[in-house]
């Protein structure tokens, strides 16, 4: 078994909340805790508006948290390390961030969430308040296309909370925002590979274990099994690796406009990242699929895992109309496009 | 201790302390099941949960079902995740079958193991044999039908959610983070299966000693 990772915390049991309180800190009065609990809320939130309330296991950081914001998520619900938060910490959240018109439930599609998140939303129900949820369930290597259920949300988080947080900004109506959320669901697709694997703080030991020279296709963002375990390759075989698989499956096809997002799961370096995205504009075009926009970055960490994802999501005009808004975060802050 | 006919309110919630005491002294066997086929976080998830039902415990409101409920909500509230929705489903339905009862009975018992079945089911839309901790419950609902008293029945359920453990082994995960490993998780026991082997041999040795 490797050493413990080395990381520079105080008492790992205390490791989530003292990094909420780090989180808010750095947002400069932008939000705030609610007390007692490891959540997060918009400081400001109009009334009338339609809430969009996100959340998950901590640890990925800066996604969900870190993403609460001008046309944002209003609010978000924090788990502990990779671990569903519990129902009372999302009602709460959601009391809080609740201005009458509803709330939509953004978050990843995972067994904990899943439960976690419905149980609340039946205690919100029962008082009344209009609930929908929709999970991002953007990776191809956790199901082929008729298991949809079964796939888990990454990356396209991301892309996901932009659009929905601008939408849920925009839009007068739960309906709307629901319908605009849903679309982006089914437009976006992603897929990663790990380099080397995480750890959480308060075992010390790394989720998965992977030789020096290999790497794992497809690893979901736990640590979960991919679709190959194989030696080490250059940057341009990985990419066309991971290509293969999210073209085909939406598919991707000439003349569409996608949105292009590049996710470093924690330490894998810049420079590696930019080497893929050349190739995967390369792809692109030789396909005839135009890159809207793209975004090379740090968002779904996990811990120190090495390596990256790949995500693509397709564009209509309405889309593209909430992804150039601007938003605001610790975690993700974007000036518009256009 | 009136261990055979029945168990009052105060045995009840020591019995779930010694249960506490057992989840909390697994947490490294729990998380290196975990690690096997998961994220490797369900020990210290499971310790979270267990630690706060037993702050709970010290003084529990009346009554079994007040104590079943109590240390429901503080697993809920506490361990996150999974396996916190699950776990805190099996001590509420605990709260729900015992309501009203003076002491925990055979019967009571053997109500409160088919209707945590029913609720786990129904919260994590999962089915026997998808390697989950509903395969041990499965089990030791079902090995504990037709016990004549409550030690039997608690001592059937602990060896059967023991032979669910077991079953477990020869599943092919197709829910939960270990489904994406596919054919690779069997030979692993589930690391939730394990934990309620975990409680209900806490209850069968408590109840024994």
């Amino acid at each position: 078994m490797a050493k413990a990772a080395k990381k520079i915390l105080n008492d790992p049991r205390r490791a989530v909340s003292q990094m909420i309180d780090g989180l808010v800190l750095a947002s400069d009065g932008r939000t705030r805790r609610l007390d007692g609990l490891d959540a997060i809320v918009k400081t400001e939130i109009p009334d009338d508006k339609v809430a969009l309330l996100i959340g998950g296991g901590s640890g990925h950081e800066p996604i969900f948290h870190g993403l609460v914001g001008d046309n944002l998520g209003d609010g978000a619900a924090c788990g502990q390390f990779f671990a569903a938060p519990a129902p009372h910490i999302i009602y709460e959240t959601a009391k809080a961030v609740h201005r009458g018109k509803g709330i939509l439930f953004l978050y990843g599609n995972y067994a904990g969430d899943n439960m976690n998140f419905d149980i609340a939303a039946e205690m919100l129900t029962d008082e009344g308040i209009d609930v929908r949820t929709v999970r991002v369930r953007d990776d191809v290597a956790a199901a082929p296309p008729e298991r949809m259920e079964d796939r888990r949300g990454i990356a396209g988080d991301v892309l996901m909370i932009k659009i929905a947080g601008a939408a849920a900004a925009t839009l007068d109506s739960l309906d709307e925002v629901e319908r605009v959320a849903r679309k982006a669901a089914a437009n976006v697709r992603s897929m990663g590979v790990a380099v080397s694997a995480g750890s959480i703080p308060e075992t010390g030991k790394p989720t998965f274990e992977l030789a020096d020279d290999e790497i794992e296709v497809g690893m979901g963002a736990h640590g979960e099994a991919g679709i190959a375990r194989q030696k080490l390759a250059p940057a341009d075989e990985v990419a066309d690796q991971l290509m293969s698989r999210i073209l085909p499956d939406l598919p991707f096809s000439a003349g569409d406009e996608v949105a292009l997002l590049l996710n470093n799961l924690g330490a894998t370096t810049m420079m590696e990242m930019l080497v893929v995205n050349r190739r995967i504009r390369a792809t692109l075009a030789e396909r005839g699929i135009a890159v809207h926009r793209t975004d090379v970055g740090t968002w779904l960490t996990v811990q120190e895992m090495a390596g990256f994802s790949v995500t693509l999501m397709r564009l209509d005009d309405e889309l593209k109309r909430y992804l150039d808004m601007p938003c605001r975060s610790v975690g993700f802050s974007h000036w518009g496009t256009r | 201790m009136l261990a055979t006919t029945g168990l009052d309110a105060a045995a009840a919630a020591a019995m779930l302390r010694a249960v506490a005491h057992a989840v909390i002294a697994n947490t490294d066997r729990l998380t290196d099941a975990d690690l096997a086929i998961g994220d490797g976080d369900h020990g210290i998830g499971m310790r979270r949960g267990f630690e706060a039902a037993l702050v709970a415990l010290d003084a529990p409101p009346p009554g079994i079902d007040g104590a079943f409920r109590a240390t429901g909500m503080a697993i809920m509230a506490n361990t996150g995740g999974a396996a916190g929705a699950v776990f805190g489903t099996v001590f509420t339905a605990g709260a729900k079958a015992f309501a009203g009862e003076a002491e925990i009975s055979a019967a009571s018992f053997r109500r409160f193991l088919d209707d945590a079945q029913a609720a786990v089911a129904r919260r994590g839309g999962v089915t026997e044999g998808q390697k989950t901790m509903l395969d041990a419950l499965a089990h030791a609902a079902r090995a504990a039908a037709g016990a004549p008293d409550l030690a039997a029945a608690i001592r059937a359920a602990a060896n059967g959610a023991l032979e669910g453990v077991e079953a477990t082994k020869g599943m092919v995960a197709t829910t939960g983070k270990a489904r994406s490993l596919g054919e690779r998780s069997l030979g692993h026991p589930d690391p939730g299966a394990i934990s309620l082997s975990i409680i209900l041999g806490a209850m069968r040795d408590f109840v024994a000693a």
